[in-house]
């Protein structure tokens, strides 16, 4: 009985232990928000395939509390993000933007599917025309015409 | 053997944007700053917490910028060569200590052999490095005499990057 109690008690404590490590959640929901959903779009620089929500790095826990105090100020996404962008770069957005410099990434995929595509309409059609075009030689056609008798 | 010579070509062409992608360092971040102002700042010095070093201060002058912390490995690499550089007097050499504490910065720079820096900012909490794009310490801005970022260094400078990069970009930056 007495071990039990000491248990719930630990259990209880436990409790008590997280309460304190969300804290900031209940603080301003709206923000947390905020800030949970741009760490997802923005990379840590440290450990570079990682974003900044999942990075432990003291430079990623820097940025988030950056990005929570400019949230806290009202700053939209887009300028919390071009604010991040002016100092490290494109390269802090996990989702490249689509223009000149980063064309080739978001279209060369497509573009190489296309070229596979093509190269094998190609191929095909080619092998199918030069399975048509080649006649039979006399001995061939002459060994066909005699399977085919020998099957009738 | 015609028909081996189609794969063969895209093969060769793999390989060598492969070849290319191994050179390729993924830490070397092209910055957004280079052409751009130096962030102003004013931060207290390492050596005397009741004066402050700003970027402004060096307007008219061609002067380096190295981020730089006790708690950096790679920092200790580059230090002899900048105790040379700071010997030489080529360029004037100013140090931003970037989330350290003064008295590990003290020591740091005692153990090493001595202090290359003209004045070594404290950004204690960061700040300052953020507004920068540190992320990578030791990184080193080249300034020109308008207060323009020209270079950035990623990583420790080598005797490499100085020769071919670094002090000949000064020497133009100077005459002009």
């Amino acid at each position: 009985m007495k071990r039990w109690l000491m248990m719930m008690a630990l259990l209880l404590m436990s409790c008590v232990a997280m309460a304190e490590e969300a804290r900031p959640l209940a603080e301003n929901p709206a923000i947390e928000v905020q800030v949970r959903r741009l760490s997802e779009e923005l990379r840590c620089l440290v450990c570079q395939n990682q974003t900044l929500a999942d990075s432990s790095a003291p430079l990623a826990e820097d940025l988030r509390k950056e990005i929570r105090e400019m949230a806290a100020k009202g700053m939209s996404d887009q300028e919390i993000i071009d604010y991040l962008v002016a100092r490290y770069g494109d390269f802090v957005r996990y989702r490249p933007q689509l223009k000149a410099s980063t064309a080739l990434l978001w279209l060369g995929p497509f573009a190489l599917l296309l070229a596979g595509g093509i190269g094998l309409i190609v191929m095909l059609r080619t092998r199918q025309r030069q399975a048509a075009e080649a006649p039979l030689t006399a001995e061939q056609a002459r060994k066909v015409a005699e399977l085919l008798d020998k099957e009738s | 053997m015609k028909r081996f010579l189609l794969p063969l070509a895209v093969f060769f062409v793999l390989a060598g944007f492969l070849a290319v992608g191994l050179r390729l360092d993924p830490r070397e971040v092209p910055s957004p700053l280079i052409g751009k102002p130096a962030p102003p700042f004013t931060l207290p010095r390492l050596d005397d917490p009741q004066q402050s070093f700003s970027p402004r201060e060096m307007l008219g002058q061609v002067w380096l910028l190295n981020v730089w912390a006790s708690w950096c490995g790679a920092c200790r690499e580059e230090h002899p060569l900048l105790l040379e550089l700071s010997r030489s007097g080529a360029v004037p050499l100013y140090g931003m200590d970037y989330k350290d504490t003064r008295e590990d910065a003290t020591q740091w720079l005692k153990q090493g052999g001595g202090d290359p820096y003209r004045a070594t900012a404290m950004d204690l909490d960061g700040r300052v490095g953020i507004d920068y794009g540190v992320y990578g310490v030791p990184e080193t801005y080249l300034i020109d005499k308008a207060g323009i970022i020209r270079y950035k260094r990623i990583g420790p400078v080598t005797e490499q990057v100085l020769r071919e990069k670094i002090l000949p970009m000064v020497k133009e930056l100077q005459a002009k």
